[in-house]
Parts: structure tokens; C-alpha cells; sequence
């Protein structure tokens, strides 16, 4: 129990001080989450609104797949992203691998799944009734749907930042295609894995406290935006 | 003098889940409707009130037969955006959009790329006109079932256009609500000579606004009287 007391102790200390090696990784964590997100919102969103809007044949199995797609384990999309961009990989000449930029194509193809299956909820989930509202006001077919989307868009926003979320926390993509590299791929989910195997536990629980704070920040997010909905 | 309306062997139908079968919910034969003209649709509850009045909007195309707006054929020439634009339409259930009463008002006349500056007085003019001038800007949550049919009144109202297709405008509100609403429209005909096509279970209201009385029953016209009782051809 001293231990932890203590381990806890340092650990604020080092927040408190601004250690050079929390704030290096809570950066990159948060560098890749954001620039993950974007991407992933960038095609997620769009692709989301479309399925939700429109029918076709195979919606059904689309929906599914996505479904499915959201609870693959980070770790199988660290290693067929490693099987593409590893030496012997059809991308492996663009040297991606154990870089930042390999990171975030692997946390783009965690979260797209997720992204673009709860835009396709919430999309859907807004009253069938307002398309036709804008149409019978003079809306064209593209602008009915923009009014569609908008009228979504608290739940757009929380997929959004559901999916940055999943990326701060998650580990298994960011350890196999990072290779968890000091002061180059390692992010403050890597670095408590090594550092709990070194034995510097202050330095590991500080860095935990650090996540635990990004997450709690991004959880309230979360809330506040679905209470703007209304929900 | 070209009809504003002319329908003609109008036909459509619906597929019923889940076995798939088409069944036809409207027939009109023939109906012609003039510049100007206020006409009722009456008729029970599925007699096809509804799908008149959105094919008459253009929000559906009719399976067989034409619809022509002041001589021109919308679906054949392929603009139906601009037919509705010309003929927007008040739908029964009224759904509000998740913002202000004044950009509610705001979202017709901005689809038809009119700027702010033009825009903004005439919201503000249709609003105090419907006495929605203090909820301006007010949540659409904020407000009453009375003041919400309104306030989707004077998004059609804001865009004077040619045609006022509206479907059972004063089915759920109030009395007063109600007359409010029946004087707009009066004040907005005598105004603008719009023609206005209404549905309305409100025997009162069909008779005090309307010109012609068109009833019908399972997708079919039974009758076509004139205010004065005539039977139109």
C-alpha cells in the first residue's frame, strides 16, 4: 500500500512539474488521435450520411459488416496493417512502419468502422419527416440532405469523439505498427506498458493518471454534446 | 385561360409490406384548378387527401397520368425542384427543425439563395403578421403546439408563392389558433391571389375558405362542388 501511496506521490509530482517525458507522450497520444480522427471523420462521415440516406441493394449486409467491424480487436488491425505497410508488404517501400504516420493509419482503420456505423444511427435515427419538410420548402435533393446531416449533428459529433477516445486509450495498434520507439512512435499507452516492465511505477501511474484525464475530458465531451441533443 | 392546374388520369399506388402487393390509393381522372382558386379536399381519414395533395406539391410522381403547372408538364420536362419551389406545401405532421423560430422562417427563402439582408425583413414582416414576432428566437422546443403550426405556416408564407398546398393546417390546434391561422391565409389570398390547396377534415374551415369543395373517398373523386353548390364538370 506504501507503494502505491508513494508511487502515487511521484506520480503527481511529475504532472505537477511538467515532466518533459509525460508531456512528450500525452502530445504524441493526443497528435495521433486528433489527426486519426480527422481522416477517419473526413471518409467515416460522408459514407455514413450516404448509407443512412439512400437504398441500395446490400444496405443491409453493409450495416452489418460495420456492425461487426466495431468490435475487431485493435491488435488484429495492428497486424494486418503491419502485413501492408511491413518490409515485405505491398506498401512496405513508403517505410511507414514504426513511424507515426504507420500509427495513424492503423488507428484510421480501428475507428472508420466506428465513426461511420454511429453516424449511420444517428443519421437515420432523425425524423424521417424532415427530408421531406426541406423538399416541400424547395430544397433540392442535395440540400435535404445537408439539412438531414445537420439536423444530426449532435449525434455526428459524439461518434466523432467516441472515436477519439478509442484512440487515446487504445494500445495494440499503436505497440505493433509504432513499435513503441522513445521519443519517436511511443504514446503515454505504450509508455505505461514499458515502464510498468522497467519497474518505474511512478512514472507509469503518472502517465495513467494523465489518460485517465484525457478520457474523463473526452467522457464529458461526450455527455455535454448529447445533452445538446436533447437526449 | 391556362389552368393553373390540370391533372390529368393522375394514378398512384402503394407496395404493401411485407407481401410486396401494389395497391392504388388515387385516381383522378381529371381535375383543373385556377390562378387564384382556394380549393377544399375533404374526405375521411385514407381517402388519398394526402397523397393529392404531395403529388399536387410534387414531393411524389404519379405512377401513371400528368400534372401540369400552368401548362408545363413538371415530370416530363424534369423539374420538379423548381415546380416545388413554386408550390411549397404545408405537411400534415410538422416537424420543426432543431433551431430558432426566425431560422426556421429563414430556410426556404435561404435554399432559394436569397441573402440575409433581403431575407430578414421579410421573416420578421410574416412573423409579426402570424403574431410570432416576440419568439423570434426561441428554441424550437420552446413552443406550443399552436405557435409550432404557425411558425411552419410562415415558412411557406415568407416565400409568396404561386401555390399553397396544405394539409389539414388547423387539424391540432386550438380555436383561436385556429382563426389565426384562417386569417392569414384570407389576408394572404386577398393579398396575392394565391391559389391554395387544402385539405381539411374541418368542415367550417373548407366552407368559410374555399371556392370548391373536392371530395373523396378510397383514392377516388366523388364530388367537385362550388361554393354556390354547383358541380363543376
Amino acid at each position: 500500500m506504501q507503494t502505491l501511496v508513494d508511487a502515487l506521490r511521484s506520480a503527481v509530482h511529475l504532472i505537477v512539474t511538467l515532466d518533459s517525458n509525460v508531456v512528450e507522450y500525452a502530445g504524441r497520444s493526443l497528435l495521433v488521435a486528433a489527426v486519426s480522427t480527422l481522416l477517419a471523420g473526413l471518409v467515416g462521415i460522408p459514407a455514413g450520411a450516404v448509407i443512412a440516406t439512400h437504398e441500395f441493394p446490400g444496405k443491409r449486409v453493409a450495416v452489418t459488416l460495420l456492425n461487426t467491424l466495431l468490435s475487431v480487436p485493435t491488435v488484429v488491425v495492428g497486424l494486418v496493417v503491419y502485413s501492408l505497410i511491413g518490409r515485405s508488404g505491398p506498401l512496405g517501400p513508403a517505410q511507414l512502419l514504426f513511424t507515426v504516420p504507420g500509427i495513424v493509419i492503423g488507428e484510421v482503420l480501428l475507428i472508420l468502422p466506428l465513426v461511420t456505423a454511429l453516424t449511420v444511427t444517428a443519421v437515420a435515427r432523425t425524423d424521417r419527416d424532415v427530408r421531406k419538410t426541406a423538399l416541400a420548402l424547395g430544397a433540392s435533393a442535395g440540400q435535404s440532405h445537408w439539412l438531414v446531416i445537420r439536423e444530426s449533428r449532435f449525434g455526428v459529433l459524439a461518434a466523432v469523439i467516441a472515436a477519439f477516445g478509442r484512440v487515446v486509450s487504445e494500445v495494440g495498434v499503436a505497440m505493433i505498427l509504432g513499435g513503441n520507439i522513445d521519443h519517436f512512435t511511443r504514446t503515454l499507452t505504450t509508455a505505461i506498458v514499458v515502464n510498468v516492465d522497467m519497474g518505474d511505477f511512478a512514472l507509469a501511474l503518472a502517465l495513467g493518471l494523465v489518460l485517465l484525464a484525457i478520457s474523463l475530458g473526452v467522457n464529458v465531451l461526450f455527455q455535454f454534446v448529447q445533452g445538446g441533443g436533447g437526449e | 385561360m391556362t389552368p393553373r392546374y390540370r391533372l390529368e388520369n393522375v394514378v398512384r399506388r402503394f407496395r404493401q409490406l411485407p407481401s410486396g402487393n401494389t395497391v392504388e390509393v388515387l385516381r383522378v381522372p381529371q381535375l383543373e384548378v385556377q390562378p387564384g382558386e382556394i380549393v377544399a379536399v375533404v374526405g375521411p381519414n385514407g381517402s388519398g387527401k394526402s397523397t393529392l395533395l404531395e403529388t399536387m406539391a410534387f414531393l411524389q410522381m404519379p405512377d401513371e397520368g400528368r400534372i401540369l403547372l400552368d401548362g408545363c408538364d413538371v415530370w416530363a420536362a424534369g423539374d420538379s425542384v423548381s415546380a416545388r419551389r413554386r408550390c411549397p406545401m404545408l405537411l400534415q405532421r410538422t416537424v420543426l427543425f432543431q433551431t430558432s423560430v426566425i431560422r426556421n422562417v429563414l430556410y426556404g427563402l435561404r435554399v432559394r439563395g436569397v441573402g440575409r439582408a433581403r431575407a430578414l425583413p421579410m421573416a420578421t414582416e410574416i412573423l409579426r403578421r402570424l403574431r410570432l414576432e416576440g419568439l423570434a428566437h426561441r428554441g424550437h422546443r420552446e413552443l406550443s403546439g399552436g405557435e409550432r403550426q404557425r411558425v411552419a405556416l410562415a415558412r411557406l408564407l415568407v416565400l409568396r408563392p404561386d401555390v399553397l398546398v396544405l394539409d389539414e393546417p388547423t387539424a391540432h390546434v386550438d380555436r383561436a389558433n385556429a382563426e389565426l391561422i384562417d386569417g392569414a391565409l384570407r389576408e394572404l389570398h386577398r393579398s396575392t391571389n394565391v391559389t391554395v390547396i387544402l385539405a381539411s377534415h374541418d368542415a367550417r374551415q373548407a366552407q368559410g375558405l374555399a371556392h370548391r369543395i373536392v371530395t373523396l373517398d378510397e383514392g377516388r373523386l366523388l364530388a367537385d362542388t362550388t361554393d354556390d353548390g354547383r358541380h363543376q364538370a
